[in-house]
């Protein structure tokens, strides 16, 4: 039983059938990688299990709970955090308060009036981002307006951000998608360590093969919204069935 | 069945204001993205055309005429129109009597220009810009039209009457088998529609069957993806806020005879076109069209004496009220589609 | 100090002092001189504002933190104007329970408003509260007359039950007061050619003004306030980080609901009469201009920008033509006919032209505000100096 149970999933935009019938199970502690050429229903199976959309068929089990029906900060709060394609962190803020958000996040819950005391007054709030910015590199940026960072440094921060509310599974959308090649090589150095050093389920939507390969321990391939196989990333370069679909497409692509 | 029939035929009118209010509000919003708060003042731009184009034919010259005399016996001073001069005195006072509806001719160039001295010299910076932002100034350029009016016309409404023509009342009931009297209709009014319908028409016409406007209904759609197509969509746009100025101005021009103009009519209009876009679905076009139409008669049965003395005020706030239910039932409109400012 | 920072403390501390000395402040020209109807230090227009000032610090935090750009709240204003002045009708003239149950009833009012118009947001939500405050003004002219006065508006009548105060005497009218205190009480003071006025009224919403600007610092520099923030930042990342945005947008919008209620209980207060026309769109209208005038989302800006369009409302509406003929006195004939003509159609009862036209001035070339144009200015002579990248000052809570 993994910790995230997708059975017989299907989403209808119209006429068009994003996602067939998805059954996908995550075991915990893994990396699991999906991918899939362009179109494939990856982004479509993402979004229902964030609950930004719900799925018209099937069950996403979540530790032994649905999540369908909840609303995106409810399904956060049961332990899934999610890193955008493009780093989404609020750019009006310092660093510093950047990393604070999850904190109070973490430690007050969804909603929580506290208006009267002072931000820097939360002692615990302040200890545990000053903490996490150490952790990824970035305590000497936090006085930094978040929309200052760099490319690189705004995915650490979001990344971080993530980490900092303990998620039992962090869900990464394409996490390298328009990074230059050293900040990809980054990047994967600290998805790995995380997942070393954390008890954390990882899974991972990805495009660039070099990322999957390196990180990945498990990996299913979506096609035309079904999965198509999944296995161990080894089984998976020699698969027939996977060049056809997929990896032969980005090869003459690249 | 008699006073239902009359109800809908009175929501008609301010129905079809709303409507083509709406319409112009929809095509802007859904080419160019941005919510126009000076679109009421365009409506009552339109409106002060006609009142401008009524002046102008009136404009006079005084002539002693010898033939009358006044109260001390001197000959008496006359005003002559100048259009006398030129047209004579019959074709001269037949102009001035359908002032309002050469007004169409008048406005139309006018609307034109300014619709695309607005978009160009103002709207157009702000397309990156914020919502907010371009609410704030679109709202100040209100105020300042509003105030601008107000300076030259004064505040008070001034009376624009309908060619003689169409002055009297119609007998609907009369026509349909009803007791004569029971549903009398003003000719204007019936106008006022038939000229909506057609306005509504030529719109969904010009965006249905040219390529100019299949470019536009795609823009609508996607801009991003048409833009990639190397179609210079900006140009269009342009052209489509100068077109929904000169709806909205038209519908001003010809509301004249049913409500005097006065200078902050547009923005009376502006909320309530504002809660019919909202009703209709943001982006649908034939949604603010149906909706509008559809607030209007509401409106008009609300103000019904059996349901004022059951509900008082209640045609006051109908709209509002029915746009709230709307809003807490379907949240995207009558027509609204998905997607169109989810967030 | 009070649990602010060095800076804030600063910040409330010259708020106060301009407040305090504002009846000196405001008028600069000595009694009978030329310029003296351009003095603003009688107790009317001070009033106006500090209350308008509560009334804008209160948008603020909507508009300002969250980025919701409410069109609608004048209703709030003018619900809680209805509310204070029932009270003085009913219960005591004393302004205490006015106030408080003004920014109660408005509190509830902006509740059930922003329940329903936060379920959209953008431009959804301004065409929404747009149509409350419309309906707020259309319901206040005509069903609800009984209760608002419809066109005439309300007043306190010397025949009012009023259970707690003794009953008036033949001739009394009932005035405003603070446990005895007549709001209009004032004491002149006369300097030299000049004279100033101290009135009680003023101080007192002065008082309440004060407080009201330190609750709002505390609210800014709050996790509440930062979680604000995060809403206009980012509203999609607050999502997916646990947050729920919906509860703090609404919490927003009530306390800056409150805070109208509370300028509308002290418009009572101190001019015991209130009509529909308070509850207008170009009232709505106004608060947002002295918003983005001072500067959204700054903490001095709203009081900056409600003072200055007060300010500027009465100066402007002042001048006439003969003031301005004898501006352009020293110009030759021809030359002043022309700048008169020019210039008349912007002042006096032209001045909502010339706020219509500060508006979209402001909007296109200051969209920051006046704080933002001080800093910007204060930036040219800091330029010399060596560039130090200190993040934006307002942004980042300094410890």
């Amino acid at each position: 039983m993994g910790i995230l149970e997708v059975k017989n999933v299907g989403k209808r935009f119209g006429g068009l059938q994003a996602l067939g019938d998805v059954n996908l199970s995550v075991a915990e502690r893994t990396v699991h990688a999906i991918i899939g050429p362009n179109g494939a229903g990856k982004s479509t199976l993402l979004n229902c299990l964030v609950g930004k959309l719900i799925p018209d068929t099937g069950s996403v089990m979540f530790d032994g709970q649905s999540v369908l029906g909840r609303r995106p900060h409810e399904i956060n709060q049961m332990g899934i955090s999610r890193v955008f394609q493009t780093p989404e962190i609020f750019g009006d803020l310092s660093v510093l308060e950047n990393m604070m958000i999850p904190c109070f996040a973490k430690r007050d819950g969804a909603f929580e009036l506290n208006a009267i005391s002072s931000v820097m007054s939360q002692k615990d709030v302040v200890e545990r981002a000053r903490h996490m910015l150490d952790e990824m590199n970035m305590a000497d940026k936090q006085g930094m307006h978040a929309s200052s960072l760099s490319r690189g440094d705004k995915r650490r921060l979001e990344i971080g951000m993530c980490l900092s509310q303990e998620p039992r599974l962090l869900l990464l959308d394409e996490p390298t998608a328009g990074m230059a090649r050293a900040d990809t090589n980054n990047t994967i150095d600290l998805l790995k360590q995380i997942s070393e050093e954390r008890d954390i389920t990882i899974a991972i939507i990805e495009h660039d093969m070099h990322v999957v390969f390196s990180l990945a321990e498990r990996i299913t391939v979506l096609a035309q919204g079904t999965p198509l196989v999944e296995d161990t990333p080894d089984n998976i370069k020699g698969h027939p069935k996977v060049r056809e679909a997929y990896l032969g497409e980005t090869q003459t692509a690249a | 069945m008699d006073a239902i029939l009359l109800q809908i035929l009175n929501g008609l009118d301010k129905g079809s204001a709303y409507a083509l209010i709406a319409l112009g509000l929809t095509l802007i919003f859904g080419t160019l993205g941005v919510v126009n708060f000076a679109h009421g003042a365009l409506f009552m731009i339109g409106a002060f055309c006609a009142v401008t184009l009524s002046r102008i034919l009136t404009l006079s010259h005084t002539v002693i005429d010898e033939t009358q005399k006044d109260f001390l016996g001197n000959p008496l001073k006359v005003e002559v129109p100048y259009i006398y001069d030129i047209f004579g005195q019959t074709t001269g006072d037949a102009i001035i009597d359908w002032a309002v509806p050469l007004s169409i001719l008048f406005a139309i160039p006018v609307m034109v220009g300014i619709g695309f001295a607005m978009e160009r010299g103002l709207i157009k910076h702000f397309y990156k810009r914020p919502h907010a932002d371009q609410i704030l100034v679109t709202f100040g350029l209100a105020i300042v039209l509003q105030e601008i009016i107000k300076y030259f016309y004064g505040a008070n409404p001034i009376p624009t009457p309908a060619p003689d023509a169409f002055r009297g009342s119609f007998d609907f009931g009369a026509m349909l088998g009803f007791d004569p009297n029971t549903i009398i209709y003003p000719y204007w009014r019936l106008v006022y529609f038939a000229f909506a319908a057609v306005i509504i028409g030529a719109v969904f016409a010009f965006l249905q069957f040219t390529t100019f406007g299949m470019v536009v209904r795609a823009g609508m759609a996607d801009r991003e993806t048409v833009g990639l197509l190397g179609i210079n969509i900006d140009k269009r746009f342009t052209i489509m806020f100068g077109i929904a100025a000169a709806v909205a101005g038209l519908a001003g021009v010809m509301y004249t005879p049913i409500n005097s103009p006065n200078y902050h009519m547009g923005m009376d209009f502006l909320v309530l076109s504002f809660v019919v876009v909202v009703v209709g679905g943001m982006g649908s076009l034939s949604g603010a069209v149906l909706a509008g139409f559809l607030l209007g008669i509401l409106e008009s049965f609300a103000s019904m004496a059996i349901v004022l003395e059951t509900l008082p005020g209640i045609n006051q706030i109908i709209i509002y009220l029915v746009a709230i239910i709307i809003l807490l039932t379907r949240p995207r409109g009558l027509m609204g589609r998905k997607g169109v400012m989810e967030e | 100090m009070f649990g602010l920072t060095k800076r804030d403390t600063t910040l409330l501390l010259v708020v106060a002092v301009l407040t305090i000395f504002a009846p000196f402040i405001l008028n600069p020209f000595p009694e009978g001189s030329a310029m003296a109807q351009f003095n603003a230090g009688y107790p009317d227009l001070m009033q106006r504002l500090v209350i308008f000032g509560i009334f804008a610090i209160g948008f603020n935090i909507l508009f300002g933190l969250t980025g919701y750009l409410s069109f609608g709240h004048a209703a709030f204003l003018g619900v809680g104007s209805y509310a204070a002045i029932w009270m003085m009708k009913l219960l005591t003239m004393n302004v205490i329970p006015a106030i408080m149950i003004s920014v109660l009833v408005a509190g509830l009012f902006s509740l059930l408003v922003g329940w329903i118009s936060l379920r959209r947001s953008g431009i959804y939500f301004s065409i929404l509260t747009l149509a409350f405050a419309q309906m707020s003004y259309s319901l206040a002219y005509s069903v609800l007359t009984p209760i608002t006065g419809g066109e005439t508006g309300l007043q306190p009548k010397v025949n009012d039950p009023r259970i707690l105060d003794a009953a008036l005497t033949e001739g009394q009218n009932p005035r405003a007061n603070l446990f005895g205190l007549e709001m209009g009480t004032s004491y002149e003071m006369a300097v030299g050619g000049w004279i100033f006025t101290f009135n009680a009224g003023y101080y007192i919403a002065a008082i309440v003004m004060l407080l009201a600007f330190y609750l709002s610092i505390r609210i800014f520099r709050s996790p509440f306030g930062m979680m604000l923030r995060a809403v206009k930042s980012n509203q999609q990342r607050l999502n997916y980080t646990g947050l729920n945005a919906k509860p703090y947008t609404l919490a927003a919008f009530v306390i800056s609901g409150m805070y109208a209620g509370l300028a509308g209980g002290l418009l009572v207060a101190m001019d015991t009469q209130v009509g529909a026309e308070r509850m207008f769109w170009t009232a709505s209208g106004e608060v947002v201009l002295m918003t983005i005038l001072g500067g959204a989302g700054t903490l001095i800006g709203p009081v900056l920008g409600a003072g200055f369009i007060k300010y500027m409302e009465n100066i402007v509406s002042k001048i006439n033509k003969t003031v301005l003929e004898q501006w352009f006195a020293f110009m030759p004939d021809g030359i002043e006919d022309f700048f008169i003509t020019i210039v008349y159609p912007f002042v006096g009862k032209g001045w909502h032209l010339t706020l219509g036209l500060l508006f979209m001035m402001v909007v296109i070339f200051l969209p920051g505000g006046l704080v933002q144009g001080g800093q910007k200015v204060a930036g040219l002579f800091k330029r010399k100096k060596p560039v130090d990248d200190k993040p934006d000052g307002k942004t980042t809570p300094a410890e």
